[in-house]
């Protein structure tokens, strides 16, 4: 069978695309970086993908708010084939810069919001805003994933070892009512840890292992329909064992942890083309 | 129409960035504020209904969880949160100043409106501190002015107003204002009569801040002198006089920064026996010469010294670039926006380098005096603690947001740095072999190919940065000399920049750095017509390679000023040729290519502009509005400048001793925890972890490394091509402090340490190369360097060591820089920086799997100290905490360091060394501490054991008395700490038979370091206590 592709879209300080479109590889799919201009003009249209992918980056300098002037700028211009590509179920990822621009687009949590007027079908219900520390960091966090979640991107990962790097990682939802929804629907299918996998208690002494006072340390969240996926953490920058810190006590070798996620999406999308040739 | 729109945080307990700000309140500043809320507002300056007013407030400029905004009127006062301030400080871009947030914001406009805007609509941003006194003490106006001056605004980029809050509430708000700059100047060019006296030449440069010697105005007035010369003007329609045009570019192009005069220098050197040397320019002596000289043992080496960068083949099919910079001057003045045109500036060096290479990783070295001095700041200078936090985040922001990791750096602390920081920015670049079938790092320019600017626009700012680096600071230094880098429009540009390159687009590409346009097209012109094929000798801007070089023949190009694109109208002729506004790259297109580049960078949302056209007549020629405003002949543009003749003379200093008596009744153990807090030497990982290290997914070592990855790595290694297990070692040393006793030793210290750093992780001499960037302070003797003898001679003894020991090493120099008047002020009160030389070393490794990291791994394995160590107490850490220099200063056996180097890169090869780490700084104690800290484990040592030689005839190490403090504080070079597993102890030492080697302990599982020499205990401490003094001094 062919191999799924995967749009990784590209622009306006996007950074992190070579060593995503390279993760996707190795998980068996067939990635492409395609500059949003190319998209918008639609060479290539972004309909023929069988996924969608947003890397993480500076987009526009993380001017105004991160994610935010490149989430305008899809909802403008990429609208149509961004809901059409939601209704049919293409799975999409957002990584750390990635992440919160699907979140600025109102694509995450809530995933594509029904609705004829087209102006409404993206609306932000949460934010990822500035961390409590004030600062950008780069650390490697312990992750725990939610085994029960129906986000098709981390089934099975029930543990990850993934490095942050972000400004604005706090995950902040609207209110505790979509808050209890997004447990309850089992759309927060990451969050961090303890080195032992254990959850963290509140407060400041969550610090650094949340490292960025997220809301219940949500890491990553997960559209109802569990196909979107926004996280934080950046499993393609963990693709490789030697990107791992301490792999050489720990003899690793080989393949990195991070590459889970990305054939789970492969998987997902090679069954379900299975499915529909059957 | 002007829309005002003011955004703010609803609920403070989200706002950390105002948190931040008041800590910095009350930690630095000790005013009485009790709390800050910050407001930013947008200005724009579009013809709006109010419903697109408001949808760019609601949707674009608003976050509807966690912020709240007011269109038209103030944000402030209107809840609980904002109210009741009793200062409002806004501060706002002086106009024409880079202003990346409002550039971003007319995009995210244009996106939502759907609808192009002019050049016309506008957004200008700002923002506003709001202010609230504490209980017991109200914050007075004096005290906003002192926080808006020193903390929120910088009066050389930024203005700022001040509101009580009886003004406020007399007039609330504050009034919507435009920022767009307005001459009302008509531009043009004027000609310049030359004096013809010596004074009026002098007045002349000083007053156009030319930079230009005496000599070499005298050289320019006898150019200009030829009635041949002036015929030929007036045939073109030139006056006799130079025009500032012409004044200008000969400026540029003959600045230090340019055209590194001191390095090309006769110098005459009389040595400390009081023998006469003549020197014909110190880089073609030694440090081009010891390339040539090692070149036969290093055929991996590509191009060096005749680029922006130098370049090395890495894998089969790649090659890797790098370059090192120093933007000091631009830093002192304005830290963050200086800092982050450092690190873009020099991440254009590489994308400029051969056909264009891709950044992969950053590398930045700062030096500066002590955050806590408390002596009065001169005039002018920021406190150095304000220069560390902006200089941090301009480099932090300007790396990160590239996307380009930040690998390997150090910050290293001496108070004569007050004088100008050193701010080192370096980056490498991977580029394919080939490109377009041909070795990607010679590129050919046709006559007739077009002069095409791509990237950022031009305006003021930046002009005069090469003339003005080339000088002291004073307090009269211009506030043009300044510019904020743009990362984003670079990183497109860059991206464009490549996918170009790829489809085969242009033919040479070079960036705009020091000079600007005027520095660029001068070289780039040289290569028209293939006048300088061979590449020999001179560099592109870039590298201190200087003048006479091959002369040029023919070349020029014709440029047309007004087709330049403006930030803003009004700039002269000449403006535009000098301005070093950033973030452009200038290219040569062939014509038949022109209309596929413009379209793909329309695409890519980059401006590109056509200046013009290469040309083969020897001129270089310049236009505005159709009349011609330049024509300098290039063989003068580029080989006329007189040469300098410098005066050198070592007489080397005699330092105090300490008394005999010194080491009897010390307590060490106070001593040696008191030094981990020594700023050298203390943890540096909340500045460091502030940068992305691991962005394009490479690293296999990190700047930390360990149980908790908290312990600084020796160096980098990053795996540049990720199916592939070669890997690239990045690693430097730095240590101007031994220059106070001889900046011979100083430099071979230097690159020793990024020599044995690279060794620690798995390198081997052999495929390591250097880049040398020399921080000088003006060693040229004057009124106001009576000391410019002294100065140059360490110059020259420094390069000697160079040339020595790359030599010694079979370390071939790629690529270097040199910044050459790091000075503050005249006469007494002149600060001069230490001669400091930054050695950055790359080594190719064959397989990534093989590098070890620092930390210490398990309990039971067995610590050896590699080395010999001798009483070099001189200018060491400890010796300087105690406020001492002493006379001996570490000296380098190469010999016996490479045979070292070579044994252990065997035994780490054979996958025999668990952990390794170099000592350096503090000597063998803070590597030991380091180590276990690391990797959470203790350890059992006794010095007794350590050698101080090795046996000719047995190979065996020998160790000797030596004082107990001496053991754990000298600086010796060429020393490592290293654990082995037991099982391997034998093979291990057969390997390192024959070098300086010894068992000295053991690691513990217990968390405790304990040392003895022989009988005596002489430290014992927890590694808990051991990283409070550690981590105390810079963890903020």
């Amino acid at each position: 069978m062919q191999k799924p592709t995967v749009a990784v879209i590209t622009g306006y300080g996007i950074n992190s695309d070579a060593e995503l479109a390279h993760s996707f590889k190795l998980a068996g799919a067939d990635p492409l970086r395609v500059h949003i201009n190319d998209l918008i003009a639609g060479k290539p249209s972004l309909s023929g993908f069988d996924i969608i992918a947003v890397p993480g980056g500076f987009s526009f300098g993380d001017h105004i708010a991160s994610g935010r002037v490149f989430a305008n700028k899809l909802k403008h211009s990429l609208a149509d084939a961004l809901r059409d590509a939601a209704q049919q179920g293409v799975p999409m990822i957002g990584i750390c810069n990635g992440f919160q621009v699907l979140v600025k687009l109102g694509l995450l949590p809530g995933g594509l919001r029904k609705s004829a007027d087209k102006a409404d079908l993206f609306r932000q219900d949460a934010t990822l805003t500035f961390n409590d520390s004030g600062r950008f960091e780069d650390r490697w966090c312990h992750l725990a994933g939610d085994l029960e979640s129906h986000c098709i991107w981390t089934r099975g990962i029930a543990r990850i070892y993934l490095p942050i790097r972000h400004g604005e990682g706090k995950f902040i939802p609207r209110d505790a009512e979509s808050l209890e929804a997004l447990r309850r629907n089992g759309q927060i299918c990451l969050r961090y840890c303890t080195a032992t996998g254990d959850n963290l208690g509140e407060g400041e002494s969550a610090y650094p292992a949340n490292p960025n006072g997220s809301v219940d340390h949500i890491a990553g969240v997960c559209s109802p329909d569990g196909l979107i996926f926004g996280l934080m953490p950046h499993p393609e920058a963990h693709m490789l064992a030697t990107n791992h810190p301490q792999w050489q006590k720990l003899g690793l070798r080989g393949e990195g942890e991070g590459i889970r996620i990305f054939r789970n999406a492969v998987e997902y999308v090679g069954s379900r083309k299975l499915a529909k040739a059957g | 129409m002007l829309t005002r729109i003011e955004v703010g945080q609803k609920n403070p307990a989200t706002d950390s960035p105002a948190r931040k700000v008041l800590s910095s309140i009350q930690e630095n500043f000790h005013l009485p504020v009790a709390r800050v809320a910050v407001i930013a507002a947008y200005t724009l300056e579009m013809e709006l209904s109010d419903s697109e007013s408001r949808s760019i407030a609601e949707e674009l400029l608003t976050d509807p969880i966690t912020e709240s905004v007011s269109i038209h009127k103030p944000l402030a006062g209107t809840s609980p949160s904002n109210s009741d301030f009793d200062f409002v400080v806004e501060v706002g871009f002086k106009p024409g100043v880079t202003d990346n947030v409002g550039r971003s914001s007319r995009e995210g406009i244009a996106d939502l409106l759907g609808r192009k805007l002019t050049d016309e609509d506008q957004v200008f941003t700002s923002r506003q501190f709001l202010l609230w006194s504490g209980q017991s003490q109200a914050l007075t106006r004096a005290d906003a002015e002192i926080l808006a001056t020193k903390l929120f605004a910088n009066p050389l980029i930024e203005t700022y107003v001040i509101r009580s809050r009886e003004e406020w509430k007399k007039s609330p708000g504050i009034p919507a204002q435009s920022g767009r700059v307005t001459f009302k100047h008509q531009p043009e060019s004027r000609s310049i009569d030359l004096p013809d006296d010596d004074a009026g030449l002098t007045k002349l440069s000083d007053e156009k801040i030319l930079a230009l010697t005496i000599a070499e105005m005298r050289a320019i007035k006898a150019y200009y002198a030829d009635p041949a010369l002036t015929a030929r003007r007036a045939a073109a329609g030139l006056p006799a006089a130079p025009t500032d045009v012409e004044l200008e570019v000969i400026a540029q192009t003959w600045s230090e920064h340019c055209k590194h005069k001191i390095f090309a220098a006769d110098v005459d050197y009389t040595d400390e026996k009081g023998e006469r040397h003549a020197i014909h320019s110190l880089f073609k002596t030694y440090i081009r010469a010891a390339t040539e000289k090692v070149k036969p043992v290093a055929p991996w080496l590509k191009s060096v010294f005749t680029d922006n960068a130098g370049i090395i083949a890495f894998s089969d099919g790649w090659d890797i670039a790098m370059k090192a910079e120093t933007h000091n001057s631009p830093s002192a003045l304005d830290p963050y926006g200086g800092a982050m045109t450092g690190i873009v500036g020099v991440n254009r060096d590489i994308l400029g380098c051969g056909m264009g290479c891709k950044p992969i990783f950053n590398t930045d070295v700062f030096c500066f005096a002590s955050p806590f001095y408390s002596k009065p700041i001169p005039e002018k200078l920021h406190h150095p603690r304000r220069i560390l936090k902006e200089v941090h985040r301009g480099v932090r922001d300007g790396g990160n947001e590239s996307g380009i990791p930040t690998v390997n750096g150090s910050i290293v602390f001496d108070d004569r740095f007050l004088g100008k920081p050193l701010v080192f920015c370096g980056t490498g670049g991977l580029i394919p072999s080939e490109v377009g079938g041909k070795p990607s790092w010679q590129k050919s320019i046709e006559p007739g190919d077009r002069i095409v600017m791509a990237g950022g626009r031009i305006g003021k700012d930046g002009i005069h940065g090469a003339t003005f680096s080339s000088a002291a600071l004073t307090e009269a230094s211009p506030t043009s000399a300044v510019q904020i880098g743009d990362p984003i429009t670079q990183k497109k540009l860059g991206d464009f920049l490549l996918e170009a390159r790829d489809l085969g687009l242009y033919r040479f590409v070079t960036d705009n750095g020091a000079g600007g346009l005027s520095s660029s097209l001068g070289e780039m012109a040289k290569e028209s017509g293939g006048a300088q094929a061979g590449h020999d000798g001179q560099g592109i801007e870039g590298n201190h390679s200087g003048p006479g070089a091959e002369s040029s023949h023919g070349g020029g190009c014709k440029l047309h000023l007004e087709k330049a694109p403006l930030k803003y109208a009004g700039l002269d002729p000449w403006e535009i040729l000098v301005s070093e506004a950033q973030e452009r790259m200038s290219f040569a297109v062939p014509t038949e290519h022109l209309s596929a580049f413009m379209e793909l960078a329309a695409r890519r949302g980059v401006e590109a502009s056509d200046l013009g056209e290469f040309t083969n007549d020897g001129l270089f020629q310049a236009y505005f509005q159709g009349k011609v405003v330049c024509s300098l002949d290039m063989d003068f543009l580029h080989e006329g400048n007189p040469k300098l003749h410098l005066q050198a003379r070592w007489t080397p200093p005699r330092h105090a001793e300490p008394p005999p008596s010194f080491w009897t009744g010390r307590d060490l153990k106070a001593e040696a925890l008191e030094l981990l807090g020594a700023l050298n030497i203390c943890s540096k990982e909340s500045w460091v972890r502030q940068y992305d290290h691991e962005v394009q997914g490479m690293s296999v070592i990190k700047p930390f490394v360990g149980e908790k990855a908290d312990g600084p790595s020796d160096a980098a290694v990053i795996r540049p091509l990720y199916d592939r297990k070669e890997g690239l070692v990045v690693s430097h040393g730095i240590v101007p402090r031994y220059s106070d006793i001889d900046a011979y030793h100083m430099t071979a210290c230097a690159l020793d340490e990024a020599v044995r750093n690279a060794v620690a992780v798995g390198a081997r001499p052999g495929y390591i190369a250097g880049l040398d960037n020399f921080c000088w302070p003006d060693p040229v003797e004057s009124e106001s360097t009576p000391d410019g003898q002294y100065k140059m001679a360490q110059l020259v003894r420094s390069n000697q060591a160079l040339y020595d020991y790359c030599v010694a090493y079979g370390l071939p120099l790629i690529s270097g820089k040199d910044s050459m008047k790091n000075d503050y002020g005249r006469g007494k009160d002149r600060i001069s920086v230490p001669p400091t030389l930054l050695f950055t070393a790359i080594a190719k490794i064959d397989d990534v799997e093989k590098t070890i990291t620092m930390d210490a791994k398990s309990a039971g394995d067995t610590v050896y100290v590699l080395g010999a160590t001798h009483d070099e107490m001189g200018a060491s850490e400890y010796f300087l905490a105690r406020g001492l220099m002493g006379n001996s200063v570490p000296k380098v056996d190469a010999k016996s360091a490479l045979a070292l180097y070579h044994r252990l890169a065997d035994a780490i090869e054979a996958g025999l060394v668990r952990s390794a780490h170099d000592c350096s700084d503090g000597g063998l104690f803070i590597a030991l501490a380091e180590v276990c800290m690391a990797g959470r484990l203790g350890a059992k040592v006794d010095l007794s054991a350590l050698p101080v030689a090795v046996d000719g005839d047995s190979g065996r190490s020998v160790s000797a008395s030596l004082p107990t403090g001496v053991k754990l504080f000298s600086e010796s070079q060429s020393r490592f700490v290293l654990t082995v597993q037991p099982q391997h102890i034998p093979a291990f030492e057969k390997i390192l038979s024959g070098s300086a080697c010894a068992r000295i302990g053991q690691i513990q599982s217990s968390p405790t370091l304990e040392i003895r020499d022989g009988a005596a205990a002489v430290f014992s401490a927890g590694l808990d206590e051991m990283f409070t003094c550690w981590r105390k001094p810079l963890d903020w």
